[in-house]
């Protein structure tokens, strides 16, 4: 008896933790969003979400360059966490890896815009190839660029786990059994370390999807995505109730994200 | 569980010291005198120098905060928790605050020297007869233009910047009332617009904008602006004038057929405790040598007429801050419109920043 009231006590500070800071955040954005501007109970938020054509557009619109980003992430991060693998200090360079996520999100942003500006390193040295200067900042290029630098340690590092756990027993047998290089890796490395993309693709893909301050500060809100709707509608427009609507749609597309890239446990541990 | 029980004592302990010691150390610098006053005001937007010429006239103690929206300060004011003496909202905000009746009037029979204030600036919409509020800075929204590019008479009115020749060199300030404000001007209708129809229009012009537009950005854009990354910008004159300061290319022009007045004014909210030292600072500030140290310093456009006199003919003369007053005239205030209308005006610009050129 008196162990289990000491277990349940060491339990308090989590569930207190769990309901105060991820649940009551929830259930409050939820409670809000069935509000409109005049503070009257509604649905009309939701309808006026998936009528309008402009936040169906700003969805699709999130969505797609979170795509890109995750994409452009992966395919620069999964050979990096291979090589990684293999490299001589790999400790050292796990940390030059990880070094850039000390720095603060918005120093690295100010860091680019002096990068790809008119006056920039990148233009300086156009110039001085005689290929004039460019335009950089404030195009998709840009964007998308800078998000996959700020997101590429999040991507490696689950990645370089996978492959860390890697038997590398099972490469060498099926390289015995005949396997190209090629072989092994689709049949025998990628799904073993599948695990590790599945959590890189939730780390990148999620975040990338309300990216609100690089839209502004490098894409110069020329690319528009649903963060910077809410940050609008809780800032200017004080329209807590359609912000917290696209809040929710957030959430639910992130759950979806989960679900589709989850661990599905089967019966039995066979995979089919 | 004894461990647990002890850890949180210790805990508890820690935090009931803390606020004792915060809560000396707040009596020690005054914070809970009477000699204080608590100002809530933008970021470096009055001469520090003048602070502490007002502390060593008066005795007061100034605490200063500052915030950096006004739909922030509105929030911090009508959720409690502050005890602002003074604060200083722009027009719209103004009127909205007035409206909830979160602001306390103007006792005139302890102000002198209303006379030093401009016919131009008191008496607005936005507070009829100055009930509430002293007039503190003004400005415009206008063009900058860099003349490394363009020549002054290529940007005379609004409707120059539809010019094809600008493609992909204009950065707009992040702001719907500001950027559907100059659209509806340029079509010669009010600011204050709030048919649904001409709104449309105004959005649909802006759409044909799009090509020319670089960006749209917030405080970044003096940054830019003042590194040539771009050939024109439209923002407000006192940002104008700290991009001017760090580029001689830029100019600043207001056009003729008018544009949006704002004007941040000193207001003494409900919270207001320390009514002393409130007037004290008013006619402080009103004072024309004062206010004159204060506009050099923060380089926006006075409405202390008094003052303005005090001030370099350089400055008194520039078309750029202190237009014509026919230009004025023609300018106008914002109106505080009702939440649904503010709503229209934000979903349209969005559906602007979306277009894709």
């Amino acid at each position: 008896m008196k162990k289990s009231t000491q277990n349940l006590a060491f339990y308090v500070p989590y569930i207190l933790w769990i309901v105060l800071f991820v649940i009551a955040p929830m259930v409050l954005i939820v409670y809000q969003s069935f509000f409109n501007i005049e503070g009257q109970f509604t649905l009309s938020n939701y309808a006026t979400y998936f009528q309008s054509g402009t936040y169906i557009m700003m969805t699709i619109n999130s969505v797609w360059y979170a795509f890109l980003i995750t994409a452009l992430t992966l395919l620069i991060s999964y050979p990096a966490a291979y090589l990684l693998h293999y490299a001589k200090h790999k400790e050292l360079w796990l940390l030059l890896i990880i070094l850039p996520t000390w720095i603060n999100l918005l120093l690295k942003a100010y860091a680019f815009i002096g990068i790809f500006s008119q006056d920039g390193g990148i233009n300086t040295f156009l110039r001085m190839m005689g290929l004039g200067p460019h335009q950089f900042l404030f195009t998709d290029f840009s964007f998308i660029f800078v998000a996959s630098y700020i997101e590429i340690p999040f991507m490696i590092l689950p990645i370089f786990n996978g492959i860390e756990e890697l038997n590398e027993g099972l490469v060498n047998a099926s390289r015995d059994l005949g396997a190209k290089w090629w072989q092994s890796f689709t049949r025998v490395i990628l799904p073993l370390t599948m695990s590790g993309v599945k959590a890189g693709v939730q780390a990148v893909f999620i975040p990338s999807l309300s990216l609100f301050m690089l839209t502004r500060l490098i894409g110069g809100n020329r690319v528009i995505t649903l963060g910077t709707a809410i940050e609008e509608h809780f800032l200017t427009t004080m329209n807590w109730g359609m912000g917290s609507t696209i809040g929710v749609v957030l959430i639910v597309a992130m759950v979806i994200i989960m679900f589709l890239t989850g661990e599905r446990k089967k019966k039995g541990g066979r995979q089919a | 569980m004894k461990r647990l029980i002890s850890m949180a004592a210790v805990i508890l302990a820690a935090v009931i010291g803390l606020a004792v010691w915060s809560n000396s150390l707040q009596k020690a610098q005054g914070a809970t005198g009477d000699n204080t006053l608590n100002l809530a005001n933008w970021g470096d937007y009055i001469d520090p120098a003048l602070v502490k010429k007002f502390e060593k006239e008066s005795g007061y103690h100034v605490n200063l905060e500052t915030f950096d929206s006004n739909e922030a300060m509105y929030t911090k004011i009508q959720q409690g928790g502050t005890s602002y003496d003074l604060t200083v909202p722009s027009e719209y905000m103004v009127e909205k605050m007035a409206r909830a009746k979160m602001l306390v009037p103007l006792d005139k029979s302890k102000l002198h020297g209303l006379n030093n204030y401009g016919s131009l600036y008191m008496n607005r919409s936005f507070d009829p007869g100055n009930k509430y509020s002293l007039p503190y800075f003004w400005g415009t929204l206008g063009i900058i233009y860099n003349d490394k590019y363009v020549s002054a008479d290529e940007v005379q009115h609004w409707n120059d910047l539809w010019s094809p020749k600008f493609k992909d060199n204009i950065m707009l300030i992040d702001s719907a009332r500001d950027i559907m404000g100059f659209s509806l001007r340029s079509m010669g209708k009010s600011m204050n617009t709030t048919d649904p129809n001409t709104l449309a229009l105004a959005k649909a012009k802006l759409d044909q904008m799009s090509p020319n537009v670089k960006a749209v950005v917030a405080d970044e854009i003096k940054m830019y602006m003042a590194a040539d990354e771009s050939e024109l910008a439209v923002d407000w004159s006192g940002e104008a004038a700290d991009m001017m300061a760090n580029n001689s290319h830029l100019h600043y022009i207001v056009p003729s057929e008018g544009s949006n007045l704002w004007f941040d004014n000193l207001v003494i909210p409900k919270t207001a405790k320390h009514y002393k030292a409130i007037y004290a600072f008013l006619n402080f500030i009103t004072d024309p040598k004062n206010a004159a140290q204060n506009a050099e310093y923060v380089g926006y456009s006075t409405p202390n007429t008094a003052a303005l006199k005090l001030l370099p003919k350089s400055v008194r003369n520039d078309k750029q801050f202190y237009p014509d007053a026919t230009v004025i005239k023609r300018s106008e205030v914002y109106k505080d419109l009702d939440p649904k209308t503010v709503g229209l005006y934000n979903d349209l610009y969005l559906e602007f920043k979306m277009y894709r050129k």
